[in-house]
């Protein structure tokens, strides 16, 4: 059973005041979550990530097309009592303290008064609240705020987990911690489904993401085939060596970049990285490193939302792999 | 039961929203302030002490329970989109018609507690004037019931408004609606008096639609030493009753289909 599974799910906005005119917002989103993974939807502001979340909630409705949740239909509520949400931008009751809103939250889904407290305690513990549990809301600072939107978007348990822009308004070490709790998360075995347009984050904990953009998906896949399908070229950097090995190595390295004693050879065929190395090992030039220059998932991100094209064969290479994109 | 359960905590948590809010607490205090009033005007009024001081009394409960009817309700459902709150709780298994009917009860709730703060003042002003408290001083009860039933009508509309609004018109809205339906009975004999057969349609019409707050006024009788008659109390019950079964199924109909972008 797939965690979240949408079908030709289309969002049309109707603007205007007097003659409304639809705007999609949404283009037949086609999605498929597994359970236990963390999957992160990607794409610039306005790109429809919000509008997708909102949707699989039941805040905003589809224009067409369907969309389940742990294998039920998203207009069934009592799916609710096993998910989590953290709004984007959270803004909780400002009148009652942290603890109070959590016990609060405990209560709509109708945990038992001593499960609710020990739940609290520990969230609040987990999100580093615990000093503040008695503090009211309106005092809180923005990063103070998500981390009680996470504590309640955790406060049953739940097995999925959907995050809006979770790392928003959180310093660094707040970033860290979340970073940390999401991927602590996956270890229990539950699912987390993100939306970013921070790449870093999405790069550090996804094992797939789906690419948005002006409503449409670009592009779905595991992270890992994502970035090793983008070995551009291989680096490697040499100790002082002479002008005779690198007249010997133009032909492989066409860029060669002297910092002070190294030297920095970029080789875009993988094929002739082991004729290079042979020719520097003969010449005895110290070695200094050879790395994989991978295309990181920022070039991945770019090259989908069309600021820079995309060969087509790596498009297609990542749409066959998932299978129905 | 749970949807009981959930409908009962959304209650409590609007109940405590409310009764934190700072205006709530000036009207409060404005209104003991006149029910101290009516003291006064009570002693300059030769002959009419009690019957100025009741009469005063219950209308300060009246008009200031409106008041916190009218600034609370209009913002309840509101409150929630403008600061998106609501997102959190209905990604909770929270269904819409739940929220509806918690939120509408938490504030009944706060008025519930209030109008008892400002009935109490009430009679600590009656005692203070005539030195003791008599069993048919406790008629006054009856008006203060009617009091309560008009206030949850009130709030009835302004929750309706309060989903399809923002809150100046809501409060717009409401306070027209409040000050039709205490005419309604004129306006209904209004048209017929016209000999336009459809103006009198038209009253007709408003005199069924709109809500007859004139049906709650007992403040003038029971200040001149009058009970409020059980089959009054009866009807009028069973007609809020009905009145806010409609109000609320409206409020929930338009809240189902509310997106929140």
């Amino acid at each position: 059973m797939l965690a979240v599974e949408t079908v030709d799910l289309i969002k049309d906005y109707l603007e205007g005041f007097w003659r409304k005119r639809p705007k999609r917002a949404l283009e037949g989103l086609n999605l498929c979550v597994e359970r236990g993974e963390i999957f992160g939807l990607l794409g610039p502001n306005g790109a429809g990530k919000t509008t997708t979340l909102k949707i699989l909630l039941r805040l905003i409705f589809p224009s067409s097309g369907t969309a389940r949740i742990l294998g039920k239909d998203i207009a069934d509520v009592s799916v609710h009592h096993r998910i989590g949400y953290l709004p984007e931008q959270p803004y909780f009751y400002d009148h009652l303290t942290a603890e109070e809103f959590l016990n609060f939250a405990g209560e709509l889904f109708g945990l038992p008064a001593s499960e609710r407290r020990r739940r609290v305690a520990s969230l609040l513990e987990r999100v580093g609240l615990e000093e503040s549990r008695n503090v009211p809301l309106r005092k809180f600072s923005k990063g103070m705020v998500q981390r009680v939107g996470i504590a309640q978007a955790l406060i049953n348990d739940p097995e999925l987990v959907f995050l809006d822009e979770p790392m928003s308004g959180l310093d660094p070490l707040g970033r860290r911690e979340v970073r940390d709790l999401i991927l602590e998360l996956r270890a229990t075995g539950k699912t987390v489904f993100f939306s970013t347009h921070i790449l870093s984050d999405a790069e550090s904990l996804c094992d797939r993401v789906a690419i948005l953009h002006r409503g449409r998906l670009q592009g779905c896949g595991e992270l890992r085939k994502i970035l090793a399908l983008g070995v551009s070229s291989t680096e490697i950097i040499l100790e002082d060596p002479r002008p005779t090995v690198l007249k010997e190595l133009d032909r492989y390295a066409p860029s060669a970049v002297k910092t002070g004693e190294r030297v920095r050879l970029e080789i875009p065929s993988e094929s002739d990285v082991p004729k290079v190395l042979e020719i520097a090992l003969r010449h005895h030039t110290k070695l200094v490193s050879v790395n994989p220059v991978k295309k990181s998932l920022e070039d991945y991100f770019m090259a989908q939302i069309g600021k820079k094209p995309a060969t087509s064969n790596e498009k297609e290479e990542v749409r066959t792999r998932e299978g129905r994109v | 039961m749970k949807s009981v359960r959930r409908i009962a905590v959304i209650a409590l948590q609007n109940f405590k929203e409310s009764v934190r809010e700072r205006v709530l607490y000036n009207l409060i205090v404005f209104a003991l302030l006149l029910i101290g009033a009516a003291i006064l005007f009570g002693r300059i009024s030769v002959g009419v002490e009690q019957i100025i001081l009741v009469n005063l009394g219950l209308s300060s409960i009246s008009a200031f329970g409106l008041l916190m009817a009218i600034f609370i309700g209009i913002s309840l459902v509101w409150k929630e989109i403008d600061r998106r709150t609501i997102y959190s709780i209905l990604a909770k298994p929270v269904r819409r018609p739940e929220f509806i009917i918690g939120k509408y009860f938490g504030l009944v709730g706060t008025l519930l507690i209030n109008t008892a703060i400002m009935t109490t003042g009430f009679y600590v002003a009656l005692l203070y004037d005539k030195g003791r408290l008599e069993l048919s001083d406790f008629r006054a009860l009856g008006a203060v019931y009617m009091i309560l039933l008009q206030l949850a009508l009130v709030v009835g509309v302004a929750l309706l408004f309060s989903c399809i609004s923002t809150p100046i018109l809501s409060a717009v809205f409401t306070l027209c609606v409040y000050v039709i339906g205490n005419f309604l009975n004129d306006i209904r004999w209004f048209g017929q008096e016209t000999n336009s057969a459809w103006v009198e349609k038209l009253t007709t019409f408003l005199y069924y639609l709109l809500p007859n707050f004139g049906n709650f006024n007992v403040i003038s009788r029971t200040a001149h030493g009058e009970s409020v008659p059980g089959y009054l109390l009866l009807s009028n019950s069973l007609y809020t009753l009905l009145y806010l079964a409609i109000l609320i199924s409206a409020a929930i109909l338009i809240f189902e289909e509310r997106e929140f972008r």
